[in-house]
């Protein structure tokens, strides 16, 4: 039975969330191919990590624990996945559009000879050819492109984190562990001593605050217009109220205002919040390629001609510096009074 | 010891400006101004100041049309001693892989006239937006891959070996690899110089090299079109939001627009039982 491959990113047997957004992604393909969904896991940690796999819908889980694939370097997790790939030819490879899933996926891709597709953000399989159509964002998100790969085999794709939902985990599922058989592990020993890889990682630095915007429901985002960092506590008030998390332009991560880690856009994270708030934002096409999904966009800039409303749900034209103190207090307010009616209850 | 860095440069259009004709439903790219691809300003300046700390050269390669040859000219203004262009039919309409091919068959050639130690790279075009590429050369030439890097750590000419940070989405880890290496360079990697007067007035005068297929040792089924294992099947214009509620248009007062737009959000239930 041919099979939709999803690779499992995660550090230490901690998985990156998108990789069991993929798997729901997987299972939906598969489901039109007449497929079966399946996980790869490499490194320390895969074993256990199989169980969640299956919990998230994976029907078959390829492990491999060979100590050279732990920490994660390209080379050697390449060189797994290109084997396991050539010996049971999936249909599909996806990977998170993650600074490792690009960057492993391109190395497979290069290795197999085959089609590799960036970014998708949507993903289905043509009833008629069979074929996976994957469409992107190109040109800065000016554009949308629909891409397939008719001729060769896996069609691969990285998808951004946080375009599709988290599927909800059944802990009752199960499914078959499939390791390495002899002859691959007899071809890959030689090829993965810890002792020669051509990349080591000597040092990892996390960042100095973790962050989700993925699972974000609420996002407060600020830009040019906030002025300064010191006025972020502005944004954290009002998030504070809404119970939700603070982010910012490329704008605002230029000027030193927030970090990386917060950045929503092109060259940052994509979130789909329920509520995705702007403020001092003015819409650069970079900027809404990364919030545009969200349920719903509120937009607060003192332009009215700001792009950002022509994609905004409700606007507030008027000074930020007057918006925001207003709507924090509006909502606490609203906030003590829910409390204090369910305290009566 | 000296360095020898190739650096990839794409000649992009300034996507910002970038539509599709509604009538035809293709690219209208006509009349918008030709820039390289801003990414690759670091890689440029990251091969630069490798170029000022150890000595050697850095060679500029690009893929594209015949106009792309202004592109490789303003890398010469930046210092670059050879720029190379492939330029040829045979080339027209690569994807990622295929543009690898003819990259990587380019950069043996650079190779064998004068041993390279890094190919470096942007993280990814403005255009195209896959970063691809550079990982791409990296496994098809058998290079050690270094992608996102940040921040160059150090350079050991003996032990062959180069040490740099790279950029994740949970924090900064610390990768040693053996030379040679591809690198991509992320934003955050130097700030980017402006060309001096001299270097700008030499430019004038160096040729751009033009390489075809031919020039290459290439098998040609593995360039352009036919060498791409993808189809662009349609391009369209992404799927525009509606423009909603200007709240302020009857409730101007920040005060009033507030509890309106508290109002609207909980009414459909989008906030209110965190």
């Amino acid at each position: 039975m041919p099979e939709v491959w999803v690779i499992v990113e995660h550090e230490g047997g901690q998985a990156s969330r998108v990789s069991w957004e993929l798997m729901d992604v997987a299972t939906e393909l598969a489901a039109a191919l007449s497929a079966r969904p399946a996980a790869v896991i490499l490194g320390e940690g895969a074993r256990a990590l199989a169980e969640t796999a299956f919990s998230y819908g994976a029907a078959t889980a390829y492990v491999a624990e060979y100590p050279a694939l732990t920490p994660f370097t390209t080379d050697p997790h390449c060189q797994v996945l290109s084997a396991l790939a050539r010996e049971h030819q999936p249909a599909v490879i996806l990977l998170g559009a993650t600074t490792r899933g690009r960057d492993l996926a391109s190395a497979v891709a290069t290795d197999l000879l085959t089609g590799l597709t960036a970014d998708c953000t949507h993903l289905e399989i043509d009833s008629e050819t069979g074929f996976l159509r994957q469409t992107r964002p190109a040109f800065g998100g000016n554009i949308m492109a629909t891409i397939i790969t008719p001729d060769h085999r896996p069609q691969m794709a990285t998808v951004r984190p946080g375009v599709f939902p988290l599927p909800d985990a059944n802990p009752e599922a199960s499914g078959e562990i499939i390791e390495p058989g002899k002859k691959l592990d007899k071809q890959l020993k030689p090829e993965l001593d810890p002792a020669t890889l051509p990349v080591r990682r000597l040092d990892f630095v996390p960042a100095g605050e973790a962050v989700s915007l993925a699972g974000a429901k609420v996002i407060v985002s600020g830009g040019r217009g906030m002025r300064s960092g010191k006025n972020f506590a502005l944004l954290e008030e009002l998030a504070a109220q809404l119970g939700g998390v603070v982010a910012g332009s490329r704008a605002a991560v230029d000027s030193g205002w927030i970090t990386h880690q917060r950045q929503v856009g092109q060259t940052g994270q994509t979130v789909r919040p329920v509520v995705y708030i702007a403020v001092g934002i003015s819409g650069a096409i970079q900027h809404l390629a990364g919030m545009q999904e969200s349920d719903v966009i509120v937009a607060i800039n003192n332009d009215p001609d700001a792009p950002i409303f022509d994609v905004a749900d409700y606007g507030i034209v008027g000074d930020l510096f007057e918006v925001l103190p207003a709507l924090t207090a509006e909502a606490g307010k609203r906030r003590t009074a829910t409390s204090a009616g369910s305290a009566e209850r | 010891m000296a360095i020898h860095s190739v650096v990839c440069i794409k000649q992009v259009p300034d996507t910002t400006q970038v539509r599709i004709d509604p009538e035809t439903g293709s690219l209208i790219r006509q009349g918008i101004p030709s820039v390289i691809n801003p990414f690759d300003l670091y890689a440029i300046e990251a091969a630069l100041y490798l170029r000022d700390q150890f000595g050697g050269q850095v060679t500029a390669l690009s893929m594209g049309p015949p106009q792309a040859e202004e592109s490789l000219r303003k890398v010469l203004g930046f210092g670059a001693a050879r720029a190379v262009l492939l330029t040829d039919r045979a080339f027209a309409g690569a994807d990622t892989l295929a543009t690898t091919h003819a990259l990587a068959a380019a950069i043996r050639r650079l190779d064998s006239e004068m041993p390279v130690d890094l190919v470096i790279c942007g993280k990814q075009s403005i255009d195209g937006d896959t970063g691809q590429v550079g990982p791409g050369l990296a496994r098809r030439l058998g290079y050690s891959q270094l992608t996102y890097i940040c921040s160059l750590d150090k350079v050991d000419l003996e032990a062959r070996t180069i040490t740099a940070w790279r950029q994740r989405e949970d924090g900064r880890e610390l990768l040693e690899a053996d030379l040679p290496a591809a690198l991509t360079i992320t934003e955050a990697c130097n700030h980017i110089r402006y060309a001096a007067l001299p270097d700008l007035i030499a430019a004038q005068t160096m040729a751009v090299e033009t390489w075809t297929a031919d020039d290459i040792e290439v098998d040609r089924a593995q360039l352009g079109l036919k060498g791409s294992p993808t189809r662009v099947k349609k391009i369209f214009a992404p799927q525009a939001r509606q423009r909603g509620e200007m709240l302020t248009d009857n409730s101007p007062e920040p005060a009033a627009a507030s509890t309106l737009l508290l109002d609207r959000l909980s009414e459909r239930g989008l906030i209110g039982d965190a």
